[in-house]
């Protein structure tokens, strides 16, 4: 049973108490409901519950929307408020919006938790988000058909006012009525055809703030006798401290505090230079802790043994080996990606102050419910009593969602013994080393190839580290042990349906590095596997990559779309200049099928990106200068990756440190990109990852095509 | 030790080797600028020293005694510099973190340079990263807000 949390509650009392009047209004959704990303919600039941508060509407006629989910970059600041204006009727410039309290009114509706990932926003909002607006729009509708003494039925909305003939009220001015009606048992959703705001290209609501230095990121928060504090942690990874000597670092001024805390030293200061500063005076021994330390060319190694042993298998038809031992004609292939970071621009922060029975946390989170309860936990408090205020996020791309909440739960720990509000806050160096990386991967493939060119027979080893393991997830799969993201984009690729003789195994290899979900998950490599081989495939049969995937994925009507969409606008097939070659990617992610064409040339070995031209199929569009964008940060943020991201380690210690040495797509190396959105009715799905896997193998196959020599590591190194 | 910042007098009691960045933000409360990297890799605390971008992680407080130091806040009272405008005229923004110091260093380029070559920007906004990959847009918007500046003219 979802009930209105306190939060939520003193949230709305407090507004309304500044609005002299308000409307709430929201929904239940029963939470623990599963979909894949794949699958996205059935619609939402129509029972509508006790009102709490996902809309707010003031006696000066502003409309304010409360988000479920977190604004880092993705656009859903505007987009959620266009699916209640739309239903509402309400004035567009109207629309203020507000992130949501950590309370279990606004868990997501498939997961059961207040979050925000997997590219679920949209879709997961897309039932609940337009019957507040249709709800809301309801009791305004009687409220004013009540006032100008004439039934509902006479009255229409319209840009923010109930309208009967020549008479007009602005929702100002009913919302007090309007919260005293009952809601309806049901609401009827406009009917697709009538949609004004829905499918409207859209600017973002939140660009002045973020244009003129006013918008609140996490690190910008401001409390009266506010502390910041730096944390020494362990080198390596799973070590502890031993011991310290603060002296030094105490003798530093501003410093006010050194305490321990489970992650290592955090010395606590007036402002950060000071902290830091603090932090370099430090003196720490630490116990490295066991196993053996991370080491790249010798975790490789390793992943090189496990992927000849038997693994757990994730999905098999038909006999692969015997197809294959029986092929006249067979290519292996070995692929390698490394560990990446993150590194989002707001390095992690979290804000912490602790009171009787009370904890406030002020952050940029992707992980509501778990933050709160991890704080709950170290606090000695109900997860109720913990106030959790979501700022802006300075990027996330998977970092701020972390199952152990680790930098939330530090943060606590570090507030709480210093006994004092405290913003501890990372640097970049912290970030880069402090783990919770995609995984490195290896992938090791063996595909018989049939008389006609096509694949005869597949057998597909995967080897890495699984997210979700040691996780609360990893429950989720407990009856295969095969984590689902260590092998979606290949246990469940189209290709494969097609091919009578599969099997795809998992090798799991523990290590104490954390890694994490990076934007798209496994499709991050995966994608880049599955493209490159079908590109290697359709080369070794002679065969153009448009036409053999077209024969290859026959029947997928929606990863043709994009396919033949992406090539038809790219020009596929025309000349290029000298020295210049196109590669194709078609890649189904998070519900949503993206391919894209790269146009690449060689400058003295560095790899340069001329054109991409990207076409998405989403379902229904809801904010296509959103999904525009989206395709834009995802290929920037694949690329990036693709020609430059590696982590590695050396004696258990991360090698790299900072934006020098763990370099990111800079402006010059942007492409030119194009988005070419599929119309469709389809129900929504995700646009904030899928755009990232297509365009590593996009570019790989781009090379191949112009240099003959197909490279199967990430980064790519043409010139290596 | 006295700081001139967005027009604005201050007397500051801060070692002269404290970089401006913490200066402006945990002992101004000018949050506006923001902490990336700390090395002057990435270009997130960029702010104008006497019209100049500066990136200020790496700039000593010291070292701006007696000059003039604009920040995002202090661009214009009301987010109607061009660039701002062609920022919000191209939907730039995604996360917003960046923003600022990439906001800063085109408001110097078109000041120094009214009419900016592709080529311009890019050398111009080579430190300026993003990870949400805004880069085709911010390219488009200092186009448009450089065509803003000379329409602005008399």
């Amino acid at each position: 049973m979802t009930t209105p949390a306190d939060p939520a509650r003193r949230v709305f009392l407090k507004q309304a108490g500044l609005t002299a009047a308000g409307l709430v209004i929201a929904f239940h959704v029963p939470s623990g409901r599963r979909a894949s990303a794949a699958e996205p919600a059935a619609p939402a039941p129509a029972a509508l519950p006790p009102p709490n508060a996902f809309l707010r509407i003031g006696t000066d006629d502003t409309v304010t929307v409360l988000l479920a989910h977190s604004e880092m970059g993705q656009g859903i600041w505007t987009s959620l408020p266009m699916l209640i204006a739309e239903e509402l009727d309400a004035d567009w410039s109207r629309i203020r919006v507000e992130h949501a309290p950590a309370a279990p009114v606004y868990a997501h509706t498939a997961f059961g938790a207040q979050m925000t990932g997997g590219s679920t926003t949209t879709w997961s909002e897309f039932d609940r988000y337009r019957q507040v607006g249709a709800a809301a729009r309801t009791l305004l509708l009687q409220a004013g058909a009540q006032r100008l003494g004439t039934a509902p039925s006479d009255c229409r909305t319209e840009n923010g006012a109930v309208i009967s003939g020549e008479r007009r009220l602005r929702y100002g001015e009913l919302a007090a009525d309007a919260a005293k009606l009952s809601l309806p048992a049901t609401v009827a959703l406009k009917d697709p055809k009538d949609w004004r705001l829905i499918g409207r290209p859209t600017r973002r609501l939140d660009t002045p703030e973020k244009t003129d230095g006013r918008a609140v990121f996490g690190l910008d928060v401001k409390l009266d006798g506010l502390l910041t504090a730096v944390v020494a942690r362990s080198p390596t990874f799973g070590g502890r401290v031993k011991s310290f000597d603060a002296a030094a670092a105490r003798a530093i001024p501003g410093v006010r505090k050194v305490v321990q805390v489970p992650s290592g030293v955090a010395v606590v200061a007036d402002h950060f230079w000071a902290a830091q500063a603090g932090r370099e005076a430090l003196k720490v021994e630490w116990d490295t802790g066991a196993g053996a330390p991370a080491d790249t060319p010798a975790m490789l190694a390793e992943f090189r043994r496990l992927a000849g042993l038997a693994g757990k298998t994730a999905t098999t038809a038909g006999d692969a080996p015997a197809a294959l031992a029986a092929a006249k004609r067979t290519i292996d292939a070995e692929y390698v990606v490394p560990y990446l970071a993150h590194a989002p621009m707001e390095p992690l922060n979290c804000t912490v102050r602790l009171g009787p029975g009370q904890c406030e946390i002020w952050t940029g989170t992707q992980f509501q419910t778990m933050d709160q309860a991890a704080a709950a936990r170290i606090a000695g408090l109900k997860p109720e009593q913990v106030t959790l205020h979501t700022t802006f996020l300075g990027g996330g791309f998977g970092r701020r969602a972390t199952p152990s909440s680790d930098w939330v739960s530090e943060a606590v720990h570090v507030a709480k013994e210093a006994g004092a509000p405290v913003k501890t806050v990372w640097t970049r160096e912290d970030d880069v080393r402090g783990g919770y990386y995609r995984p490195m991967y290896l992938h090791r493939v063996r595909v018989a190839v049939g008389d006609d060119g096509l694949p005869a027979a597949w057998d597909h080893a995967i080897v890495g580290q699984s997210v979700l393991a040691g996780s609360p997830f990893e429950s989720s799969y407990a009856a295969t042990g095969v984590d689902p993201s260590s092998v979606e984009g290949v246990a469940d690729s189209a290709y494969l349906k097609g091919i009578a003789h599969h099997r795809v195994q998992l090798h799991d290899y523990r290590s104490p590095v954390p890694v994490l979900w990076w934007r798209s998950v496994g499709h991050s490599h995966t994608a880049f596997v599955m493209e490159c081989l079908v590109d290697e495939l359709a080369r070794s049969a002679g065969a153009d990559p448009v036409e053999y995937r077209r024969r290859l994925l026959a029947g997928h009507a929606r990863h043709l779309g994009v396919l033949n969409l992406a090539a038809a606008r790219a020009g596929w097939g025309a000349p290029l200049p000298a020295g210049r070659a196109r590669g194709i990617a078609v890649h189904e992610s998070f519900g949503s099928f993206v391919a894209q064409v790269a146009e690449v040339s060689l400058d003295g070995g560095r790899v340069r990106v001329h054109r991409v031209v990207c076409a998405i199929d989403c379902g229904i569009a809801v904010n296509p200068q959103t999904i525009e964008a989206q395709m834009e940060s995802g290929i920037a943020f694949g690329l990036g990756a693709a020609l430059h991201g590696a982590i590695t380690f050396k004696d258990g210690r991360v090698v790299q440190s900072n934006f020098d040495d763990y370099e990111v797509l800079r402006l010059a190396q942007m492409p030119r990109v194009e988005v070419h959105i599929v119309p469709s009715r389809e129900r929504p799905g995700g646009v904030g990852e899928p755009g990232t896997p297509p365009i590593a193998p996009a570019v790989a196959n781009a090379l191949a095509a112009l240099t003959g020599r197909r490279l199967r590591e990430l980064p790519l190194r043409p010139g290596a | 030790m006295k700081l001139r910042v967005n027009g604005t007098d201050h007397e500051v009691a801060a070692p002269p080797e404290m970089p401006l960045l913490w200066v402006l933000r945990d002992l101004l409360g000018l949050t506006g600028t923001k902490f990336g990297c700390g090395i002057s890799q990435c270009g997130a605390c960029l702010v104008h020293v006497d019209g100049k971008p500066r990136k200020s992680c790496m700039t000593r407080a010291g070292a701006v005694e007696g000059k003039s130091v604009t920040t995002i806040e202090g661009l214009s009272p009301d987010g109607s510099h061009p660039v701002q405008r062609a920022w919000a005229e191209l939907d730039v923004v995604q996360c917003g973190y960046c923003q600022s110091g990439q906001i800063m260093a085109a408001a110097a380029l078109i000041a120094a340079n009214p009419r900016p070559t592709d080529a311009d920007i890019d050398q111009a906004l080579d430190g300026q990263l993003c990870r949400c990959g805004t880069y085709q847009r911010i390219r488009a918007a200092v186009h448009r807000a450089a065509e803003l500046n000379r329409e602005s003219r008399p």
